[in-house]
């Protein structure tokens, strides 16, 4: 296959001396940056545009049992700096997925993380099942930011229990080697609660954030601008709710993996999802904009990483959280109260 | 296999309502088809607060020239996104992915073909007429719009195609009336073989309709808002019948923008229809 010429990147020209690897759980990875579950299909596509095996990982858009036609038109409205969408998981069915999907990108070398999604609990555990017959690939990320059957249609993450049972569930029907990450949702009112039921219910990492329930009224139809009403805000819009929930889930959790998303553009985005202590970084509606994005993210990442004196990326993970830094000395302000020599 | 480049501003000219930006996008015109479109970033990441790419039907390209690769879109201002890229001059730059979807299948053989345009739908028609003359088809083109000035593309039709037919919802130019009155008379008198069209959905059912009852085919390209335009969003989806008989919810970015018109279903675009695969059971029953 011949690749599309990106003259589009804007990476700096010369490589920064700086390790980038990152651990998420037992997956070490090269790159701390990974696509984004929803945002990327299943590499396909963007792997036109870039190399998608020189990033940490694709996310595949979360997969559920059965085929799935989504929800009606209009999915998807403009917002200031983001965007509101209401896909409604449409996708092939986890079998259709492991025959095109993962298939095509074990060939393609990638390394990937699985996103799964349920209507129910042993929804969740029988792809969690399916997926461990079948292997072949490095994490699992457990999108509990849908709509659970049996309790009218709130979804499971916005409850500890409901999401720690997911979450349990799931664990205890993937191969213990596989990383299980809980993506969690901003719309709760104390995520550090959710985050600590999930990994005490088996989660060996955590994935911050999800979008943001939004809406939109269109003016001239005077009616709700997606069909499905309602919608997940995703984008610029929402990074700094992302760096807070990451900030507050690092402080109740110091050394549980954290993968931070949400409105990354940029390299000085990525980086501030690890000063405030994400191990890794999913870029997603970004890739919207501009579908090299995660190429781009990473190598913006190493050089402003390495500017700011790290040669591993991992020592900046939580950087944001240590003590203020020692005021400057008196002698290190600008001005020099000796006497001049010539007095 | 689309490309993202950066292109120069070489020109962007009125036409009627509309605004026609050519753009250098080298590589672009040598892949491009007719019924391909391209996708321009609005502005950059650190300025601008729209996110998302505008997506526009290729007019026209040049591969050699001055400007070295050049194509030529077709702009509606409609919006701040597409307003911010009629106010581009020359030298500015674009950030420009082409060429994608899929563009009008064109026959084998010699034969009749009508060419139908709504609007700034007329857009691909030109290139397309292009290269359906190169390979000895007759065309004859219709091109509609509610009022004269909203029409695109008439004098460079009349250049290429044996006949054309211009309708006004006003009567400010052609005949009285839609594009879809007088398209059965057209498809009579040419011995129409295919149809295509470009333009808002409703203007396609009504296209698809008339060459079904006429028994000949139809293309149809969609204009349906996109997010991503390369496949990934999944916003961009109506429902398709496919060679299996089954309906799915396909992307109109890559499965489309062209569709053959007996495949979509176009008076339930915007719905689920219930015998969609993975369409949600009716409340209360298990699926």
């Amino acid at each position: 296959m011949t690749r599309a010429v990106v003259r589009h990147s804007t990476a700096a020209a010369a490589v920064p001396a700086i390790d980038m690897s990152t651990r998420l759980g037992s997956v070490g990875l090269p790159s701390p940056v990974l696509t984004a579950s929803g945002c990327a299909a299943a590499g396909r596509e963007l792997d036109q545009f870039f190399d998608i095996t020189s990033i940490g990982a694709v996310v595949t858009k979360s997969i559920m049992l059965e085929p799935r036609s989504g929800r009606a038109t209009p999915r998807m409205a403009e917002t200031p700096s983001g965007m509101l969408n209401s896909i409604g998981l449409q996708g092939p069915g986890i079998h259709a997925f492991l025959e095109k999907d993962l298939a095509w990108l074990r060939e393609r070398g990638a390394r990937v993380m699985v996103s799964i999604a349920g209507g129910t609990t042993q929804e969740f555990e029988e792809i969690a099942k399916i997926l461990r017959e079948h292997g072949g690939f490095d994490a699992l990320e457990v999108n509990i930011s849908c709509p659970n059957v049996a309790d009218r249609g709130q979804v499971f993450a916005c409850r500890a229990d409901s999401a720690a049972a997911v979450i349990g569930g799931v664990r205890r029907s993937t191969d213990p080697s596989i990383p299980v990450f809980a993506k969690l949702s901003p719309d709760v009112t104390d995520i550090g609660t959710i985050a600590l039921a999930c990994i005490r219910a088996g989660a060996d990492g955590l994935s911050l954030i999800n979008t943001t329930l939004g809406m939109v009224i269109d003016v001239d139809t005077m009616r709700p601008a997606l069909a499905g009403v309602t919608g997940g805000l995703s984008g610029p819009a929402i990074r700094p709710i992302a760096v807070r929930c990451v900030w507050q889930v690092r402080d109740v959790l110091p050394d549980v993996p954290l993968i931070g998303m949400g409105g990354i553009r940029n390299g000085a985005d990525a980086f501030e999802f690890i000063l405030a202590g994400a191990d890794a970084v999913s870029v997603g509606t970004v890739v919207f904009h501009d579908p090299s994005a995660p190429a781009r993210v990473h190598a913006e990442l190493a050089t402003l990483a390495a500017q700011r004196g790290f040669t591993r990326l991992r020592d900046a993970v939580s950087y944001a959280h240590r003590e203020a830094d020692p005021p400057p000395a008196d002698t290190d302000d600008g001005y020099d109260l000796s006497l001049p020599e010539w007095v | 296999m689309p490309v993202q480049v950066r292109g120069e501003v070489v020109s962007v000219r009125r036409a009627g309502q509309y605004h026609v930006l050519t753009v250098t996008a080298p590589g672009v015109p040598e892949l491009a088809r007719p019924g391909n479109f391209a996708t321009l970033a609005i502005g950059d990441l650190d300025s601008s607060g729209l996110l998302l790419r505008r997506a526009f039907s290729i007019h026209g390209v040049q591969s050699r020239g001055i400007y070295g690769g050049t194509i030529d879109l077709v702009i509606a201002d409609a919006g701040p996104g597409t307003h911010w890229l009629t106010q581009r001059r020359r030298g500015d730059v674009l950030d420009i992915v082409a060429p994608l979807g899929r563009p009008f299948a064109l026959p084998r053989d010699p034969v009749s073909c009508v060419l139908v345009g709504g609007g700034y739908g007329a857009a691909p028609l030109v290139f397309l007429a292009e290269h359906l003359r190169e390979r000895g088809c007759r065309v004859d083109v219709v091109l509609g719009a509610s009022t004269e000035e909203k029409l695109f593309g008439v004098l460079e039709a009349k250049r290429i195609a044996s006949t054309v037919t211009i309708t006004t919802d006003d009567g400010s130019l052609g005949e009285t009336g839609l594009v879809t009155d007088h398209l059965r008379g057209v498809i009579d008198r040419a011995a129409t073989d295919v149809v295509y069209a470009c333009g808002p959905m409703g203007m396609l059912a009504a296209v698809a309709d008339i060459a079904a009852e006429a028994g000949i085919h139809s293309q149809c390209a969609v204009e349906e808002s996109m997010a991503c335009g390369i496949g990934v969003c999944m916003t961009c989806v109506l429902p398709v019948i496919g060679e299996d008989g089954i309906t799915r919810m396909l992307r109109s970015c890559v499965e489309g923008p062209v569709f053959r018109g007996d495949r979509v279903r176009w008076q339930d675009v915007g719905t689920i229809p219930p015998d969609t695969l993975g369409a949600p059971m009716p409340e209360g029953r298990d699926r």
